[in-house]
């Protein structure tokens, strides 16, 4: 009896050891085939941002929607991160209202182009009243206008083997979103705010915003868009330089 | 007999602690230590707790914790530590509560029994305790009405409270399931809740080891640690 016990034990326990690693391999597999794997994977805490971000891109799959709020919800106070650039660049463009000032969009695109924030401003227009969540803790409500990055894109045509989109700033900085993002009816090029011209603190001319995740994803002061289909030759191949100060690629959190 | 067995408590010879409990106790108790240094080295880069939606610097707040503002990038290590731990934590703690109500560990050894709450039952082992009278330590084989009031609140209302609080700041999930965080109402009062329930357990895991400091630390860490019965023979 107890021999029978053992051997089945035995036979169960390897089947399920058998099942178990295939079943990790099989879901590695899918993971990767389905966009369910951050670029910054690696590591002992890939394991925990990969976890998070696979849960949540399964169950954010049907483009679920940031919470909006009411005009009156808007802060009074919408504290400014890390002032403007400090380039002459910069302050010539901010003094000339941004004339000069064009978004190259780039990559993996069918019509490679150069918008004005007039020609951006003709797209359709989108407004948003959604929070801003920063890493470290605060958080403001305001009225966010601007075009949908979707229609960008479908302007300039993107190619099926697109995977990210990378955002530049004036800076030497960059930041990256998953198509499903990209794509996302919220997540617009911002040129305004509480229904003024987007101030300089806030990035001006243009900033990204996705409203799905915390703040520190929503770029400021846009020069560039680029469509990739990895993200491994830019930068560190992480997907961001935030990933220097330690923050995570994905950040609904 | 084989009930009693499963249940790894009533027989002299079975296992104070079963293999599922001590290895959950100590994969979570790694776990949430993780999340506690963690959890302050986030809180450190805004230590002021709002209630409502927002909250910033220059709005007023409900409490500003005496600690000094960090930003000295101590939160991204934070939060990736924070998330990784908090996974083991949710996962283990799935497994434990599952597999234990399946062996009904939960419902015999854990919930307390209505008999316990009465009102002299619960002056009796209180008075216990604050004389710090635990005679029966050596030979106890089942919790005390405080121990099981203890694990039942950090296990069913504490830890609950920690991971939807969690959820209810994350503007992916409330995109999904917003009541999650208007019920609570707004994010940042779900961050002052996970705050004051993370407090919570921290003085529960201080209780703990104070508990467990007096009332017979080698037996109670042998026993955690090897399952061994209050005899103190190993059994298998």
């Amino acid at each position: 009896m107890s021999r029978m016990l053992t051997r089945r034990r035995v036979i169960t326990t390897g089947l399920a050891a058998v099942a178990g690693a295939s079943g990790l391999g099989v879901a590695a597999r899918l993971a990767t085939a389905y966009g369910l794997v951050p670029p910054d994977s690696g590591g002992i805490y890939g394991v925990g941002e990969t976890i998070t971000y696979a849960t949540q891109r399964l169950l954010t799959a049907n483009h679920s929607m940031a919470r909006e709020f009411s005009r009156r919800d808007i802060s009074k106070v919408a504290p400014v991160n890390g002032g403007p650039p400090q380039s002459d660049d910069y302050r010539r463009m901010l003094a000339s209202r941004f004339a000069e000032w064009r978004l190259d969009v780039n990559g993996l695109v069918a019509r490679p182009s150069s918008f004005s924030l007039d020609e951006l401003k003709r797209l359709p227009m989108r407004s948003q009243i959604t929070q801003q969540a920063c890493e470290e803790g605060w958080s403001f409500i305001a009225e966010w206008t601007g075009v949908a990055l979707s229609d960008v894109l479908t302007v300039v045509g993107i190619s099926p083997r697109a995977r990210y989109v990378v955002f530049y700033p004036f800076d030497s900085s960059w930041e990256s979103i998953d198509m499903a993002d990209a794509w996302h009816p919220q997540t617009l090029l911002a040129y305004g705010m509480n229904r003024e011209e987007l101030p300089s603190g806030h990035g001006a001319p243009l900033r990204l915003k996705v409203p799905r995740q915390l703040g520190y994803k929503n770029v400021k002061y846009l020069v560039g868009i680029e469509v990739v289909e990895s993200l491994k030759d830019i930068g560190n191949g992480l997907g961001s330089n935030a990933l220097d100060y330690g923050y995570s690629w994905y950040a609904g959190i | 007999m084989a009930s009693e067995l499963m249940s790894g408590v009533a027989e002299v010879g079975a296992p104070r602690h079963s293999a599922l409990v001590r290895l959950t106790h100590w994969v979570n108790a790694a776990g949430t230590f993780a999340l506690m240094v963690s959890g302050v080295a986030i809180l450190l880069a805004h230590p002021r707790l709002y209630w409502g939606e927002t909250g910033a610097v220059g709005t007023p707040s409900l409490i500003d914790l005496p600690l000094p503002f960090m930003l000295t990038g101590q939160s991204g290590w934070g939060r990736s530590l924070h998330f990784l731990s908090a996974w083991i934590c949710v996962l283990t703690g799935v497994l434990y509560v599952i597999v234990g109500a399946l062996t009904r560990h939960v419902q015999r050894d854990v919930l307390p029994a209505p008999a316990d709450l009465s009102r002299q039952s619960l002056a009796q082992t209180c008075a216990d305790h604050l004389h710090l009278r635990f005679t029966h330590a050596a030979d106890e084989t089942a919790y005390n009405v405080l121990q099981r009031l203890a694990y039942s609140g950090v296990v069913f209302v504490l830890f609950p409270l920690m991971i939807w609080s969690g959820l209810a700041m994350s503007p992916a999930i409330t995109s999904v399931v917003p009541v999650l965080v208007t019920v609570l109402g707004g994010q940042q009062s779900a961050r002052t809740i996970h705050f004051f329930t993370a407090s919570a357990i921290a003085l529960f895991v201080i209780g703990h080891l104070v508990m467990v400091s007096v009332s017979g630390f080698t037996m109670r860490m042998r026993s955690m640690i090897l399952g061994l019965p209050p005899s103190g023979k190993a059994s298998v």
